[in-house]
C-alpha cells in the first residue's frame, strides 16, 4: 500500500515539472520519426475499426484493465479464503 | 511500444509473423500441457495473464514528456516462463489492437516478438541469473523490469530494421538511435515502476499460496 502511494506520488510529482510538453504517447512520436525517416512511407493497412472517438477510447482502455484487475482481485481473495479456512 | 496498424512494410510484417506464431503455438499448447498436469495452475495462469491486461492498458507519463505503458510481463515470466508468457500477451495485444486500434493487426507479429517474445525471454534470463542469489521479490523484480525494458529496445530495431537512415548496418544503427531516443528514456521509469508493482504481487502471491514458491524457486 506505502508502495502505491508513493508511486503515484512519484507519477503526480513528475506532472508538475517543466518537462512535460504535452505528454504525448511514445508510439505517435515514433510515427512521427519513421515519416522523418521515409517521408514518402504510408501506412498500408489501416485499423479494421477505430474507437469512434477519445472518450470511448479511454473506456476502453479502462475496460481492458478493469478485466484484468477484477480477475486478479478474484483469485487473490479466493487464496487468502482457502488458506483462512484451511488454518481454522 | 506497439508498432502501429500499417506502420512495419508487408515484408517485414510477414517476418515477425513468421517468427512469433510458432512460439506463441507451443506456448499455448505448454499453457494446456501445464494446466492439465497441475490443475491448481490454472487460475495462477489467469492471474499472470489478468497482470498482462491491467499493467499494458496503463499509460503512465515519464520523465521525457512523453507517455508510454508498462507491458506487465513479469509475473507469468516468473511464474511459467517466456513460451507461456507469449501466448498470454497476444491475447491483450489482440484486445488492443482489435477494440483500440492500438497496435494492429499487420504488426501483431512483430509487437507478440518484442513483448511477448524477446522482452520476456531477457527478463526470463535475468530471473534465472539472481535466482537463489537473492530474495524472490527482487528477483521479480529485476525479471519484470528487464523484459519492460528490453521489449522497447527490442521495438525500436524493429522500427530500425524497416526504416533505416542509410545503407547497411550504419544506416540500422542510426534509426536505432533515433527509435531508442524515443523510448529507451522514456522506459526506464515505467521499467523500474513496473518492476515495483510485480514485485508486490508476487509477496502477495508468496503469501496465500504456499505451493507459489516451489514452483519459482525450482
Amino acid at each position: 500500500m506505502k508502495a502505491i502511494i508513493l508511486a503515484i506520488s512519484v507519477i503526480l510529482a513528475m506532472l508538475q515539472t517543466s518537462l512535460a510538453a504535452e505528454w504525448s504517447g511514445a508510439d505517435e512520436q515514433a510515427e512521427k520519426a519513421i515519416t522523418d525517416i521515409n517521408p514518402r512511407y504510408e501506412p498500408w493497412f489501416s485499423p479494421l475499426w477505430e474507437p469512434p472517438s477519445g472518450e470511448i477510447e479511454t473506456f476502453l482502455f479502462s475496460l481492458q484493465a478493469a478485466i484484468g484487475a477484477l480477475l486478479i482481485g478474484y483469485f487473490l481473495g479466493y487464496y487468502r479464503g482457502v488458506r483462512h479456512a484451511r488454518n481454522t | 511500444m506497439h508498432i502501429a496498424e500499417g506502420f512495419l512494410p508487408p515484408t517485414w510484417a510477414a517476418l515477425w509473423y513468421a517468427f512469433s506464431l510458432p512460439v506463441v503455438a507451443y506456448g499455448a499448447y505448454k499453457a494446456k500441457k501445464r494446466v492439465d498436469e497441475d490443475p491448481k495452475s490454472k487460475s495462477l495462469l489467469v492471474v499472470a495473464g489478468a497482470f498482462v491486461f491491467v499493467l499494458s492498458a496503463l499509460k503512465i507519463p515519464s520523465v521525457t514528456g512523453s507517455s508510454s505503458h508498462p507491458t506487465g510481463t513479469g509475473i507469468a515470466v516468473v511464474l511459467f516462463g517466456p513460451v507461456i508468457t507469449s501466448f498470454l500477451s497476444i491475447l491483450a495485444l489482440l484486445y488492443q489492437s482489435l477494440l483500440l486500434a492500438h497496435g494492429g493487426i499487420t504488426t501483431l507479429g512483430a509487437n507478440t516478438a518484442s513483448m511477448g517474445i524477446i522482452g520476456p525471454f531477457a527478463g526470463w534470463l535475468a530471473y534465472r541469473a539472481v535466482k537463489g542469489r537473492t530474495d524472490i521479490k527482487i528477483a521479480t523484480f529485476i525479471a519484470a523490469a528487464t523484459a519492460d525494458w528490453v521489449t522497447y529496445i527490442v521495438t525500436s530495431f524493429q522500427l530500425a530494421l524497416a526504416f533505416p537512415s542509410g545503407t547497411g548496418f550504419a544506416g540500422v544503427m542510426a534509426s536505432a538511435i533515433k527509435f531508442m531516443g524515443i523510448f529507451a528514456i522514456t522506459q526506464v521509469p515505467l521499467a523500474i515502476i513496473e518492476g515495483v508493482v510485480a514485485a508486490l504481487l508476487m509477496g502477495y502471491l508468496l503469501q496465500v499460496r504456499e505451493d507459489v514458491v516451489t514452483g519459482v524457486t525450482a
